[in-house]
């Protein structure tokens, strides 16, 4: 299988001052095409930073991310985020929060008429075409971040980052929000990378879960397979054996092996 | 076989019907009444303690300035004093001889013309102080020395520089209110939360993009804050500048009216000026709310 997207030995090094602190230690990966990896991780242990980097939002102190083996180290469309509290812009509606990117991305393949109906067709991926005239302060949490998932699913990158997008939302749209992610995910075959602190949400989601250490100096523990068919359906996924086994090798990689020191 | 059937429906509902807007009209009216007794009410709650304040004041001032010998004239005299200027605003009898209109607009126009550029110099010094570190570093300490000098100081300066009354006194406009648009400007942009400009940068908006669809619109209510201190800074200085420069103008009908001794011209006069001045403040705060819809954190 050929790399897509390569994390090829990165390390972060915050410096304030004389004190320098290394967040992150030599961290390897590589994802393939369509591919949903998920990263793992107690707070604080640079899964965030790791995220910001392949966004090209913070630079690596040492390594680089290589993306259809060219490296990329500054922000751009084809690694879209999805931030975790939305950061959708409060003065723009829901339609022109999506089209702000699509205007930008297709500003020269795709005439106005056809970028507008790119940005109906993505606000109807994520069932928010009725909303697309409100303000986000007039749409609730699990709405907004729809649209935020919209606006970076309508940038067609070629890697969804997700920075734990369903943390600040409650556990019914959580759940719903996640039941919509696996259906594009199916449907589209973006690869995706998410950065969750939730041991359920990685298994149901994932093909493969990165597990990172405490940091500081944080490196990757542990990858695991999830090798569960699609698509799964939640309900059934609490019964079955594969599904607990996962669950289980996460949960003691965690709590067991890599207990959050901070909080004891 | 229908028809007895329809008969007795129609019989049955009837009396329901006789019954029911009785039962449903009277829990429905009184509270209708009711909405409007609060409605008038609570105008009433508004309206009659200032009115009571103003007659009482009117009264304490009518009392105390009657007596003979007193320096000011009551209200009764002002009114009866300056009847033609209130109800003729409009004339003009050549020189500074003119309708209390003529000198309001006089002093507008100046304050329009010294307000707008300072909000624009405002708005882009301000963008710069908040972007650029070394600029804040360079120019804030300045600022915040200049922004200390009260607005007549001024004054003798740009009337050597520019040698006439007119750009004197926009000018002291203009560097009577730039200072709160730009630090107020400054501490919007600076505000701006990260994530937005993560956005930005995801979208690879350039600078000129991020500026029109990022940063004005984020600060906007910080700007917003500064244009409203301007307004009121720029209406106190045009006062105080026209006293001095002389011409058609509100300040300077104050000023001559003193010299004439006309006391209750200049009590009209700061009538007017006063509710001017409430006036373009209310219309900024119109203006920023209309503006900054929507920007408020959701």
């Amino acid at each position: 299988m050929t790399a897509y997207l390569k994390l090829d030995h990165i390390d972060k090094i915050f410096t304030r001052g004389a004190a320098a602190t290394e967040v992150l230690k030599d961290i390897n990966l590589t994802i393939e095409k369509g591919e949903y990896v998920s990263i793992i991780g107690h707070s604080g242990c640079g899964k965030s930073t790791l995220l910001n980097i392949i966004a090209g939002l913070t630079t690596a102190s040492t390594g680089g991310v290589l993306l259809e083996n060219r490296e990329v180290n500054s922000p751009g469309p084809d690694r879209a985020v999805v931030f975790q509290n939305h950061s959708l812009l409060p003065w723009l509606t829901v339609f022109e929060n999506v089209k702000l990117g699509v205007d930008k991305v297709f500003a020269r393949t795709k005439m106005k008429a056809e970028r507008e109906a790119w940005v109906m067709h993505n606000l109807n991926l994520v069932q928010m075409a009725h909303a697309r005239d409100k303000r986000p302060s007039e749409i609730s949490g699990g709405m907004k971040q729809r649209v935020g998932i919209a606006r970076a699913l309508a940038m067609e990158p070629k890697v969804l980052l997700l920075d734990e997008p369903f943390g600040a939302l409650d556990a019914l749209t959580r759940a719903h929000l996640q039941d919509s992610v696996m259906a594009l995910h199916q449907k589209l075959g973006n690869t995706i990378l998410m950065i969750t602190h939730d041991v359920d949400e990685a298994v149901l989601l994932s093909d493969r879960i990165v597990m990172m250490t405490n940091g500081p100096s944080a490196r990757i523990g542990e990858v695991l397979e999830v090798p569960l068919a699609r698509p799964r359906k939640r309900l059934e996924l609490a019964t079955n054996a594969t599904y607990l086994k996962c669950r289980q090798r996460v949960l003691e990689f965690l709590y067991e092996r890599h207990r959050f020191v901070e909080a004891a | 076989m229908n028809m007895p059937a329809k008969k007795m429906d129609i019989e049955t509902a009837a009396p329901v019907s006789a019954v029911a807007p009785v039962v449903a009209m009277t829990p429905k009216r009184p509270p209708r009444s009711e909405g409007y007794a609060r409605m008038a009410k609570e105008t009433a709650a508004r309206v009659i303690p200032p009115i009571v304040v103003i007659m009482l004041l009117m009264l304490v001032w009518e009392l105390v300035c009657r007596r003979a010998g007193s320096a000011l004239p009551p209200p009764s005299k002002v009114f009866k004093d300056t009847k033609e200027l209130i109800f003729d605003p409009f004339f003009d009898h050549g020189g500074i001889d003119k309708g209390l209109f003529w000198h309001l607009s006089a002093s507008l126009q100046r304050v329009a013309l010294g307000y707008s550029l300072s909000a624009i110099a405002g708005i882009a010094l301000g963008v710069l102080v908040g972007q650029s570190v070394w600029a804040m570093r360079g120019l804030d300490p300045l600022f915040q020395v200049l922004r200390t000098i009260p607005p007549l100081a001024w004054l003798p300066l740009s009337l050597a520089a520019f040698r006439d009354g007119q750009p004197s006194a926009i000018f002291v406009i203009f560097i009577t209110s730039i200072w709160p648009i730009i630090i107020n400007t400054a501490v919007g942009i600076r505000n701006i939360p990260q994530d937005y400009r993560n956005v930005a940068a995801v979208v690879q908006l350039n600078p000129l993009e991020f500026f029109s669809k990022i940063m004005i619109p984020a600060a906007a209510p910080y700007i917003f804050t500064g244009l409203r201190i301007g307004i009121g800074l720029s209406w106190l200085a045009i006062i105080a500048a026209e006293m001095l420069i002389g011409g058609v103008g509100i300040g300077f009908f104050i000023w001559d009216a003193w010299n004439s001794s006309h006391i209750s011209e200049i009590i009209l006069a700061l009538f007017y000026v006063g509710i001017v001045g409430f006036v373009l403040d209310r219309l900024i705060a119109g203006l920023g709310k209309i503006v900054t819809r929507g920007t408020a954190q959701g």
